[in-house]
């Protein structure tokens, strides 16, 4: 084990002689820690507090028919149960809280379930054991249905649909059932390419595997609150998301974690919160709701699945001229996190390289399954298994060694992107060279003089003329009209240059929160910019939360929310004229204004989408 | 019955923060009345370093030792709103919030020593020792905490400050794809070495050589910790875990840890690690978040090594020694790929 700090590489670009930063300071915490006195969540110990335990679906996919709980009710120890209709907002999803998607999931299933593990009803007794004899007594007639558990199986016309608020088993992004990437033409491209090469990688789901598993404790307040000690990720994601399932103002929760005993983004769905909190709400004493190893495993959500195809082709010399990429995330049952994974993911795409044509498809699937959320390298980790395999088949094919292949693709700075921004900052060469140093890894004179910050050409840093298609519209695939999941031939030609503004950090509301230009300890061009011109532009106006506020379901006729300051209209170069490939019958795109400060679409189908804004019930 | 050595590599980059922006972080700052000062937080600390890290950001743009710094976090009642640590982005949203609140903490601060030193406070410079100082007249100067204890009793003023961070929500074209997905990036590349058993499939990871480049280390050591940490991780997630290991089958289902493989921490490969900084502009101090893309690396890197090593490729994830025996039962046998370059023959 070793470690170096290779400060000679991009030093003129910091200063190194900060007073605590870049220092290997202890941590605030570490005392604690060390000595095992650090206090997590379920070291808040309360006199008489009650244990919840859930009833959960044996089958996969399963209908309802009837519940029986009277003999539980009479067991030793309990206290309470707990329904579907003890709920009182009980159908939510996660990113609502920044208005993104549908409310699909209820706390508690009420008629459906829909992957082995969905709880149906919660019991709170005396003690854990008590609780679990209870659980196992309840009386449940199961019709059961049929199921699905393969995302390609689940996108056929005939497959069980899964979750009703995305009937086709897809989520929708805009109009369509997956969410595309085109720049240039890849499937023009592939034509002049000197090898194809194709194959197909997949991700089993992986386990967080936290040592503390996902809970809360929750207890009556003086003056009327709730208090709730948490393992959340995210504390105000847990305390919104327990506000708008519970119907409670948000100024009557206290939420209190931050010592967290491993996360690796499993504590992020806010499940465990909003229950402890009902049950300290139905029988007015502390509640504990924590889930075992078993649920950890197998009901908390894992990390995803993920399937992908990529087909690149590369010339002789191993420069990759096009590459295409169809990718399938396995979100399970319900959305949680899976949507954004969707669009995280094709932003991404396709790696850190400077491909001159690139299409993709990415969608999310719905299935049968344990929903899928967060984890560390979320949205990225399985792509980048595949980019980088693919990457090595590529180097084979060509006959051209690994790593001189990256560098040789590699992107650089002033590099355009596939999602049409400039690439800056970048430092893939310099990382690549110094790996093959230190593993005595003997590249050529040419790579070891590459460099992140030359290379680039007007070329790369154009955008090209790109072949757009409007296949994959919601609803289609499920129909039959949709023949295949990979990206299809262009049927019209968006001119070269179009593209948007770039998207950056908000300036500071007051001059005096601005750090001064000295103290930055690199080049930073707001702080220099401010120390010039301190007025800041003023903020957008359409934060997500604003519009998500007032969402309506996303069939009515909404009002257009309030959008940002105008995007740079997208500027098009002049379409390139007659030398331009595809045929005549190829219409050419009217430039249509790139509208990217409009967040997601509206769609929760509750109303007032989050208590946790307003402290009130919006209508 | 051989143990065969393989070689591979894997290099990528990583988006910091939420993407699409619209993931704000708020961060207060006051000091008590004899100068230390209270960042107040609504942060997660996953053990990741989160209080650690705003501590020496807070005392870094104070201009304070880190020792009068403290920071209190996850409290709904005390603490303003953070989105959450997650996606990468605690370091780059919330210290940037951190250096806010501070920088405005600072200007009230000068403020006052420099009434009570009667200069102008833009003739004034921390010493990061707890002093204020005339610019180049350093015996000219006042302690911090007198500075507070006169701005609380004497002068009526607050040294606090506010701060919120937040990249502009925006959205996604969608027929071209085209966004503003974050504002920086992080970067590593490693090479892996590793043998494969072709009689028992068994993949034994070796050793790591790595370079990661993180904008900025702010904390060496805690740096340190994370790349170790999720390289172990991503060596684990290439060989061990899944919760489906007949996916997308339902068998098999791993019910604790007796069952769901890991590797202990006697099984930490030997890793040595080079760590690259080219400060991102937005970031703060130039510091990215080492967090998520330290373990990403590791996984296609492992399987184009174990290809390297017998010929077979497992594009399926985890790589386990029953999919490197049905590879090498479908190869007639293991067929070790070109030794590469710089590789002990």
């Amino acid at each position: 084990m070793s470690i170096e700090f290779r400060k000679d590489l991009f030093a003129d670009e910091r200063d190194d002689n900060l007073n605590e930063i870049g220092k290997p300071k202890q941590r605030q915490d570490i005392g604690g820690h060390v000595r095992g006195r650090t206090a997590y969540y379920d070291d808040h110990l309360f006199d008489g507090l009650l244990h919840m335990r859930c009833l959960r679906s044996p089958h996969h996919h399963a209908r309802i028919r009837s519940v029986d709980s009277g003999a539980a009710e009479r067991m030793p120890g309990v206290r309470r149960v707990v329904h579907p209709s003890d709920v009182p907002n009980n159908l939510n999803t996660l990113l609502s809280l920044i208005g993104f998607g549908k409310d699909d999931e209820q706390l508690l299933s009420d008629q459906v379930v829909r992957y082995m593990g969905e709880p149906i009803l919660a019991i709170i007794a005396d003690t854990e054991a008590q609780a679990r004899a209870a659980c196992a007594a309840v009386r449940v007639d199961w019709e059961v249905l049929p199921h699905v558990l393969d995302v390609e199986e689940a996108i056929a016309p005939a497959a069980p649909s899964v979750n009703p608020a995305y009937a086709n088993n897809t989520f929708d992004y805009g109009p369509y059932d997956h969410v595309k990437l085109r720049f240039g033409d890849a499937q023009a491209a592939f034509a002049q390419a000197d090898h194809i090469v194709e194959a197909e990688y997949e991700m089993s789901p992986i386990e967080q595997a936290p040592i503390e598993t996902c809970g809360a404790i929750a207890a009556p307040e003086t003056a009327d609150r709730f208090v709730c000690h948490t393992g959340t990720q995210a504390l105000f994601f847990s305390l919104g998301t327990a506000a708008k399932l519970l119907n409670i103002a948000s100024s009557r929760l206290h939420f209190i974690g931050g010592t967290v005993g491993g996360g690796f983004g499993g504590k992020v769905d806010s499940i465990t919160e909003p229950m402890a909190v009902l049950g300290a709400i139905l029988t007015g004493k502390p509640v504990k709701f924590q889930w075992d190893r078993e649920e950890e495993m197998q009901v908390g959500a894992p990390r995803g699945a993920e399937r992908w195809r990529i087909k690149d082709g590369v010339m002789a010399d191993g420069t990759i001229i096009a590459r295409e990429l169809t990718g399938f995330f396995d979100a399970g049952a319900y959305t949680r996190l899976s949507s954004y994974a969707g669009t995280k993911c094709t932003g991404h795409l396709p790696g850190p390289y400077s491909i001159p044509n690139v299409a993709a498809n990415t969608f999310c699937v719905y299935t049968n399954r344990t929903p899928a959320t967060a984890m560390r390298g979320f949205g990225i980790t399985g792509v980048d298994f595949a980019i980088e395999c693919h990457m090595d088949r590529v180097a084979e094919v060509a006959g051209i060694d690994p790593i001189s292949l990256r560098i040789k693709n590699a992107y650089r700075d002033g590099d355009m992107k596939a999602h049409r921004r400039v690439a800056k900052n970048c430092a893939l060469v310099e990382s690549c060279q110094v790996a093959a140093g230190k593993a005595g890894w003997i590249l050529g004179t040419e790579d070891m003089a590459a460099s992140s910050m030359a290379g680039s050409t007007p070329e790369r840093a154009s955008i090209p003329q790109t072949a757009l298609d409007e296949d994959g519209k919601i609803n289609e695939r499920r129909a039959g009209r949709t023949a295949t999941t990979s990206p299809v031939k262009g049927t019209k030609q968006l001119p070269a240059g179009t593209h948007g503004r770039s998207h950056v950090a908000v300036p500071v509301q007051r001059p005096d929160m601005q750090i001064a230009p000295e103290r930055v300890g690199h080049d930073d061009p707001a702080a220099r910019g401010a120390a010039h011109a301190p007025a800041p532009v003023a903020p957008p106006v359409a934060a997500p939360l604003q519009p998500a506020a007032a969402a309506l379901p996303a069939a009515a006729a909404t009002p257009t929310p309030p959008r940002a300051q105008p995007a740079a209209a997208s500027q098009p170069t002049p379409p390139a004229s007659a030398a331009t490939p595809p045929a005549a019958q190829a219409p050419q795109l009217q430039a249509k204004p790139y509208k990217p400060d409009e967040p997601f679409q509206r769609g929760v189908n509750r109303p007032g989408a989050s208590r946790f804004l307003s402290g009130a019930r919006r209508r | 019955m051989t143990i065969h050595t393989g070689r591979g590599f894997a290099c990528i980059n990583y988006p910091i923060g939420m993407n699409l922006g619209g993931d704000p972080s708020q961060a207060l700052v006051h000091s008590t009345p004899d100068g230390k000062f209270m960042v107040t937080l609504s942060a997660i600390d996953l053990g990741q370093g989160m209080k650690s890290v705003c501590r020496q950001i807070a005392a870094e743009a104070l201009g304070v030792p880190i020792e009068d710094v403290y920071v209190d976090t996850a409290d709904s009642d005390t603490g303003p709103h953070d989105m959450g640590s997650f996606a990468s982005r605690g370091t780059h949203r919330m210290g940037n919030a951190v250096i806010r609140a501070s920088s405005e903490a600072r200007a009230q601060m000068m403020e006052a020593a420099a009434e009570e030193l009667e200069v102008s406070a833009a003739d004034l410079d921390t010493d990061g020792r707890g002093n204020i100082q005339v610019k180049g007249a350093p015996s000219k100067m006042i302690t911090v905490a007198d500075t507070a204890i006169a701005a609380q009793f004497k002068q009526g003023r607050t040294l606090s400050g506010r701060g919120i961070f937040l990249i502009e929500p925006s959205g996604v074209d969608w027929d071209t794809g085209e966004m503003s997905p974050v504002t920086t990036y992080a970067h590593a590349a490693l090479v892996i070495d590793l043998t494969v058993d072709d009689e028992t499939g068994e993949v034994e990871v070796k050793h790591i050589n790595s370079a990661y480049e993180v904008g900025r280390a702010l904390n060496p050591k805690l740096v340190e910790q994370q790349l170790i940490g999720g390289a172990w991780m991503g060596v684990s997630h290439a060989l061990y875990e899944t919760t489906e290991p007949y996916y997308p089958a339902r068998d098999h289902l791993p019910q604790d840890f007796n069952t769901y493989l890991m590797p202990g921490p006697g099984e930490t490969v030997p890793h040595d690690i080079a760590v690259l900084e080219r400060p991102a502009a937005d970031a703060p101090y130039g510091g990215k978040g080492p967090g998520e893309m330290c373990a990403n690396p590791v996984l296609p890197a492992i399987a184009n090594a174990v290809y390297n090593a017998v010929g077979v490729r497992v594009d399926k994830l985890p790589i386990t020694p029953e999919k490197i025996l049905r590879g090498l039962q479908a190869n007639g046998g293991a067929k070790p790929g070109p030794r590469q370059p710089g590789t002990p023959q």
